[in-house]
């Protein structure tokens, strides 16, 4: 079905082919609507039973790549799973458990941000202060860049330092801080001091009615900082083994926590809301979270699902898009059904959830990309300069003769999140069926 | 609580000191030295030398003098008389402001990024090292160290907002940091007068009390630190200190630094307030040193620093591969990096 050396010819008649097909696609939308308009929520399905949610203690013990820390150093690693233990957690209590391992085993680290003493925005910090004391996990005054270069400080002096920025949209007042001191302090010192013992939490993407300043993915913004990593968790188990993987990174690392994900249901923190996640729908992301002390490897990508046909390559909340977007692909609603041709509903798709963004996995996507020819990249950020415009251009570099299609990229447009059109701007599921059918069909 | 040292005078017991001074101070003036056009300016090198701190030596000496190993300095690009002081070489300063392997930074650095196992850089952003100081202090609470942290900046920097950040974090847990303002009259091509509605920067803190010194006078900038050292060990919280200094050269070198000031206000400056002349001058007055004894210690300090012009000229440049290094943790770097042309890709 999908030939990997398609004739030019074939490629265009396939493209006049699309167009006019998608002409007549976006007709039928109009007609349809009026016929029978959406439902509330959209037509995505929810996620509540995630094939990629590890929901059994069987399953969560055997996360691949999971490493086991729970001995005194220079303890032999057990690589055995009997006998441990699993709590059903949401991804902020993954994240409070992370740190509260950190705290204990680490008597240097230290847990500050805004709010985080009585629990943080998102409650994440919930009762460290009260385990751990005041001198440990305490409140700061809202100054971001105080907290970036005080973090910075603190690092350099060899302690962890877990400082959380209490919204991705508000790192940009330590943006020098993290790009002009954390990212380079070991190079421009000639390795004399490091700040590896810097992690930075912050909440990130969008939840739906986050509004111009509550929704932003600024990891794009990073990604030429040589020297600092990023992170980005998809669920509980990836939550807390990557969390405590980058606070034990001996370089500074920036973990951004899709913010949406944090509690599946019910109430949302402060910013709960009777109209939460109107068109996202999120399902419940909880999973059977290993309670022993384990890490998951920063700079590795996970292949989701596996495929020959199409690499999907995402992080973070549009996981649970693509992978509605999948099941779509399968078996189209019958609404979406005449926009699927019968013949693609069997095309295979690699899902590959890239985890960290700096340094990104080239490896396992170019693997990926050759196997399949086709990449789409979705992401919550900016299209223009986004971290998928880099993707592309490393792919289209390294495997331009494996390439059956121009790399596609799926994201937010180029305009500021405004409250009531966050919807139309965050890639949903639709947009994200919408590119892998034309990418397929190129 | 306002103190002045304006007119501080020297105390007998430290007159013993001020021999070692007096050299420290030279020493610390010929780094990079339009003073010394035949042994550095016709090198064209030299002109990435920015940032020099020549009459203001007297604040990193006087500092260092009344610090002990234990306590912590950071600062920003007027940094190389501190990375002597703080345990660094001549040499190894000269070398990295000419970006060779011997720099104290392996040439990495540069003019503005030289650092020693308790001197914290040397950085190039201005303001952006009051914050990392309230974490150094943060860091010597915390494991209990009677020392305190020196964050130092200028005029220029007090203006920015991350400087006010500090202040309140440091008040507000009353950490061992003593917030230093090295006001020497211009931020930039910008006097005080027209950048700070307030120029007395020492009582800029809010709540932090604040003293003012004389930094042109290596007994008023020693006695100053001495107390504000002790006032931060006593856990009484930070303290601000401002030095009055002025400064020489341009901001760099690529300003003549004669555009926004008055050429008789330099030499003005310099022929009433030099720290180096000024101190030779009570050495005399007080008969601890002779004019002959003090001329040679100047040329021994001299001869100190030709030699150390000639190493650091010397000295290889970084080797090709350091390019990639110290990027990230050994072992942790990403698998490969770009270089500086297409097919130069560096492979960890």
């Amino acid at each position: 079905m999908f030939t990997s050396q398609s004739s030019a010819a074939a490629r265009i008649a396939k493209r006049r082919l699309l167009r006019s097909s998608t002409a007549r696609r976006v007709a039928r939308r109009a007609v349809s609507t009026q016929v029978e308009p959406p439902p509330a929520g959209g037509h995505l399905p929810g996620i509540a039973t995630s094939k990629f949610l590890r929901t059994t203690r069987d399953a969560a013990l055997r996360t691949p790549g999971i490493t086991w820390r729970d001995d005194e150093h220079g303890a032999p690693v057990r690589e055995i799973i009997g006998g441990r233990e699993t709590r059903k957690m949401n991804v902020y209590q993954a994240v409070r458990d992370a740190m509260s391992i950190a705290l204990m085993k680490d008597d240097t680290a230290v847990v500050f941000g805004e709010d985080v003493a009585f629990g943080g925005v998102f409650r994440c910090t919930m009762g460290l202060a009260e385990e751990f004391g005041r001198e440990r996990v305490f409140n700061t005054p809202l100054s971001e860049q105080g907290i970036a270069g005080f973090g910075i400080g603190l690092a350099a002096m060899g302690q962890t330092a877990i400082a959380e920025i209490q919204f991705a949209d508000y790192i940009f007042p330590a943006f020098d801080q993290l790009v002009n001191e954390a990212a380079k302090y070991r190079y421009r010192s000639g390795g004399q001091f490091n700040v590896g013992g810097l992690t930075v939490r912050t909440p990130t993407m969008s939840v739906g009615h986050g509004g111009l300043y509550h929704s932003q993915s600024p990891e794009g913004f990073f990604m030429g900082a040589a020297g600092l990593k990023i992170v980005i968790p998809r669920s509980p188990i990836q939550a807390k083994g990557l969390l405590l993987s980058s606070i034990r990174d001996p370089n500074p690392v920036i973990f951004m926590e899709p913010k949406i994900l944090y509690r599946s249901a019910g109430t949302y923190g402060f910013m709960a809301s009777s109209e939460a996640f109107p068109l996202t729908c999120i399902g419940n992301v909880v999973e059977q979270v290993p309670i022993d002390d384990f890490e998951l490897p920063i700079g590795r990508a996970e292949t989701l699902t596996t495929g020959t046909d199409l690499t999907l390559l995402t992080w973070g909340t549009p996981v649970y898009h693509c992978e509605t977007a999948l099941s779509m692909l399968a078996n189209p609603p019958p609404s979406l059904a005449k926009h699927v041709p019968a013949s693609l509903r069997s095309a295979k798709v690699e899902l590959i959830d890239l985890r960290t963004i700096l340094p990104w996995d080239v490896e396992t996507v170019l693997e990926s990309v050759k196997k399949t020819g086709r990449l789409v990249v979705v992401h919550e950020a900016c299209r223009t300069a986004g971290v998928g415009a880099e993707i592309a251009a490393e792919v289209q570099k390294k495997a331009f003769l494996k390439l059956n299609a121009p790399v596609r990229r799926v994201t937010a447009w180029d305009v500021p999140t405004g409250l009531q059109y966050e919807k139309f701007v965050i890639p949903d599921a639709i947009r994200i069926l919408d590119s892998i059918v034309e990418t397929l069909a190129y | 609580m306002l103190v002045h040292f304006h007119e501080s005078r020297v105390l007998p017991c430290r007159v013993a000191l001020l021999g070692v001074t007096v050299w420290s101070v030279s020493k610390a003036r010929l780094l990079p030295s339009r003073h010394r056009p035949g042994a550095c300016a016709r090198d064209a090198t030299w002109q990435r030398a920015d940032a020099l701190a020549a009459l203001q030596e007297a604040v990193a000496v006087g500092l260092e003098h009344s610090i002990t190993p234990e306590d912590l300095v950071i600062t920003a690009y007027r940094c190389h008389p501190f990375a002597v002081m703080r345990g660094g070489t001549v040499t190894g300063v000269l070398s990295e402001l000419l970006g060779r392997q011997d720099g104290m930074s392996h040439g990495k650095g540069g003019s503005m990024h030289i650092f020693t196992p308790n001197f914290f850089g040397g950085n190039g952003i201005v303001g952006a090292q009051v914050p990392v100081g309230a974490g150094l202090a943060f860091a010597l609470k915390y494991k209990g160290k009677a020392a305190s942290a020196f964050a130092l900046y200028g005029d220029g920097a007090s203006n920015q907002g991350q400087v006010f950040e500090s202040f309140n974090m440091a008040k507000l847990w009353d950490l061992p940091i003593v917030f230093v303002c090295e006001n020497n009259k211009y931020g930039m091509g910008t006097s005080a007068e027209r950048s700070s509605a307030n120029t007395e920067y020492f009582t800029r803190g809010d709540k932090i009390p604040g003293i003012q010194a004389n930094g042109m006078d290596i007994v008023a900038t020693s006695q100053a630190v001495k107390y504000a050292r002790e006032w931060t060990i006593a856990g009484k919280g930070p303290l601000l200190l401002e030095f009055v200094t002025y400064r020489y050269g341009g901001h760099s070198m690529s300003d003549p630094g004669t555009t926004y000031r008055t050429r008789e206000e330099v030499q003005r400056m310099r022929s009433t307030q030099d720290p180096i002349r000024g101190l030779q001058r009570n050495l005399e007055e007080w008969g601890v040193a002779t004019e002959a004894e003090l001329k040679a210690i100047d040329k021994e300090a001299k001869a100190t620093v030709d030699k150390s012009v000639e190493e650091a000229k010397a000295s290889a440049f970084p080797k090709e591969v350091d390019l990639w290094t110290d990027i990230y943790y050994k072992g942790t770097a990403p698998p490969f990096m770009r270089g500086r042309e297409r097919e130069e890709v560096h492979h960890y």
